[in-house]
């Protein structure tokens, strides 16, 4: 392996009228095809790590390098169309767009980025493989997303995070809002695909019971030292 | 899928709040158009109406009421011309032809015209056209009479048929003419003008209907009957019409017969050219159309603000369905002009669907137009600059939505993939 898919060095953010910044001297490095378990409880700087992985927001300081392109020096559009290109994510819940169908949501995944596009082939051939593969009954295709379970919600949601197979997977407490039997085959069946695509996993979750089943597993607070002494 | 099956999918999603946006910008637009089309069509049609006449003659009044009165049956003389004059003044060498009218009968609410056969050889209506008769002929017989299209196809009037004129204008006349019937000789074709709405009957029989009916009221035994008047068609000439036309030779001669008339020596005479009094009685209801069209430019301003009111309320249940659209890698303009996109294709559909009404409107206003007022309106699609206007309130309704549109902007860059509280 020779450059590593993502690296976070010395990673420091602020939101706009907060006292102190919520992510501060962060480093996290994420190699390809790697499954990493990164566990850390709600308020710890999650989402705003996520954000700053995904070129929404840009670090006070240090820098967010994904396969040697660093995130900084990329305009707004830019990041965006990197974002639609290399990554796929999925929430905790309200990840589709519940007027459109099972279909649609998953295809929404490479609507923004001709390389996913590309990659994907025939999208809407594509789209009902994932939704297979990740165990949506094909009766529930062609439904509207807000009339799916909310386990079948996130079987869409995951099947567009992998569409186009783009290089990492983020994935925000995706099975906490699933119960224990329903979130294991959830997560077999992500790995599975997720390796299918070549895809790295970014697992953030306060539920370390899943942890030993991923290649690494960081805790966040130990990575983050906000509110440690300088 | 585009950003245009986005816009569709989630325009589909709230198809109710939708279409009444949809349907508050097509009235608003509607009652625009059909303002629009409504005022140029009426001026067409009244236009239609003298375009082929030079002068009017009438009694010293308002000219537009002369105009009125004479030409469209709305309102009556103020009082008459002496028939002397009358033979004075078309005796002037640029006079072509004369009409003579004599108002002040009707017949089931269509007005009675006493004239003479000039009318049907020398009137002239939409430029040069000349009355055709669909049936028969002019009269000729003292109590013959001739009947517009209008009045024929309503009545269901043909050649031969007995009618019974009353007195007065109006819908309702308390006193019949029911000793003196009349036989119908002819049926005009259809003009689009009054002409339609009109009954035509000799000046002698208007006159001859009227003898023993000077204290508006028929006295027994002085009303002449039918063979009477007949026989004494000599001394039937009357002594007074209510207006006469004038057609000249040349156009030109217009204005100085108009002074000549304006200042005839034996009697106070008024005549006006009949576009001239157009002009005139539209500047009197300009008034009313400017307020019109602010009314109707109001209420388009009200439907595109009912559209952003009904965009910014879905904004907040719509803020997740933006960072969704965010996390998957949609730019923020994407997200802005997706809203921008369903403001057009709202803003059209109303224009549309307002073009649909007020063509329909005009569909169902023209028989009582041409029942009421003799004036034609054909449904017509707008003219080009109508379709300028209605292309600046399509673009007004794209730049309401960037109100909205631009919030969506900021608030997206705000929350990134995920809704912050």
């Amino acid at each position: 392996m020779s450059e590593p898919l993502l690296v976070l060095e010395l990673l420091r953010f602020t939101w706009p009228g907060d006292a102190g910044p919520v992510i501060d001297r962060l480093d996290l490095t994420i190699d390809r095809g790697r499954r990493v378990f990164l566990a850390g409880a709600s308020g710890s700087g999650k989402s705003t790590l996520l954000a700053l992985i995904g070129g929404l927001v840009t670090p006070d300081s240090g820098s967010v390098r994904f396969a040697g392109q660093d995130l900084k020096t990329l305009s707004g559009a830019a990041r965006d169309r990197f974002r639609a290109d290399h990554l796929g994510v999925i929430f905790q819940q309200f990840n589709l767009l519940p007027w459109l169908d099972a279909v649609a949501n998953v295809r929404l995944g490479c609507q923004f980025s001709r390389l996913r596009r590309d990659r994907a082939g025939n999208a809407d051939q594509q789209a009902r493989y994932l939704l297979a593969a990740m165990g949506l009954p094909e009766d529930r295709w062609n439904r509207r997303a807000d009339a799916l379970s909310v386990g079948q919600q996130q079987r869409v949601a995951a099947a567009r995070a992998l569409i186009g197979r783009p290089d990492l997977v983020l994935a925000d407490e995706p099975t906490s809002a699933l119960d224990a039997e329903r979130r294991d085959g959830f997560v077999e069946l992500l790995f599975e695909q997720a390796e299918q695509a070549g895809s790295s996993l970014l697992f953030v979750s306060h539920d370390r019971q899943l942890a030993e089943r991923f290649d690494e597993v960081h805790e966040l607070d130990d990575l983050n030292r906000a509110g440690d002494p300088p | 899928m585009t950003l245009l099956g986005l816009a569709r999918g989630s325009l589909a999603n709230r198809r109710a709040a939708v279409a009444l946006t949809v349907a508050t910008i097509a009235i608003s637009i509607g009652l625009l158009v059909l303002v629009e089309q409504m005022r140029g069509q009426l001026r067409e049609g009244f236009y239609r109406s003298v375009s082929g006449t030079d002068l009017i003659v009438g009694a010293p009044t308002a000219p537009v009421q002369l105009l009125l009165s004479s030409v469209f049956g709305l309102g009556n003389p103020a009082r008459n011309v002496a028939w002397q004059s009358y033979r004075d003044i078309v005796a002037d060498p640029v006079v072509a032809w004369s009409i003579p009218i004599s108002l002040g009968d009707s017949h089931q609410g269509y007005r009675v015209v006493g004239t003479t056969a000039a009318m049907f050889e020398h009137y002239r209506y939409a430029g040069r056209q000349a009355l055709e008769f669909r049936h028969g002929g002019p009269f000729e017989d003292l109590f013959e009479v001739v009947v517009g299209a209008q009045v024929a196809r309503s009545l269901g009037y043909a050649p031969g048929d007995r009618v019974v004129l009353g007195h007065g204008g109006g819908n309702v006349s308390l006193h019949q003419h029911d000793d003196q019937a009349f036989e119908v000789s002819g049926v005009l074709a259809p003009t689009g003008t009054p002409v339609d709405q009109s009954l035509y009957i000799r000046l002698a029989a208007h006159h001859a209907i009227h003898i023993g009916w000077e204290r508006g009221l028929p006295r027994p035994g002085d009303t002449l009957l039918p063979d009477q008047a007949r026989a004494s068609i000599e001394r039937l000439q009357p002594d007074q019409i209510s207006a006469f036309f004038l057609g000249l030779k040349t156009r030109a001669a217009a204005f100085g017969l108009q002074y000549e008339i304006n200042r005839y020596p034996n009697e106070a005479l008024l005549a006006v050219l009949p576009g001239i009094a157009l002009q005139e009685l539209w500047r009197i209801t300009g008034l009313a159309e400017r307020i019109l069209r602010i009314v109707a430019g109001l209420v388009v301003l009200a439907g595109l603000l009912g559209m952003l009111t009904a965009l910014l309320t879905t904004l907040n249940e719509r803020r997740r369905e933006m960072a969704i659209l965010r996390a998957c890698g949609a730019r923020p303009w994407q997200i802005a002009g997706l809203l921008l996109l369903e403001a057009a294709v709202m803003t059209l559909f109303g224009i549309i669907v307002g073009l649909v009404l007020a063509v329909s409107a005009q569909l169902a206003l023209s028989p009582w137009l041409l029942d009421n007022f003799g004036i034609a309106v054909s449904p017509a699609w707008p003219e080009a600059w109508h379709w300028l206007v209605l292309a600046a309130i399509w673009l007004a309704g794209v730049l309401v939505a960037l109100v909205p549109a631009l919030m969506v902007y900021r608030r997206t860059l705000a929350d990134g993939m995920q809704v912050r509280q």
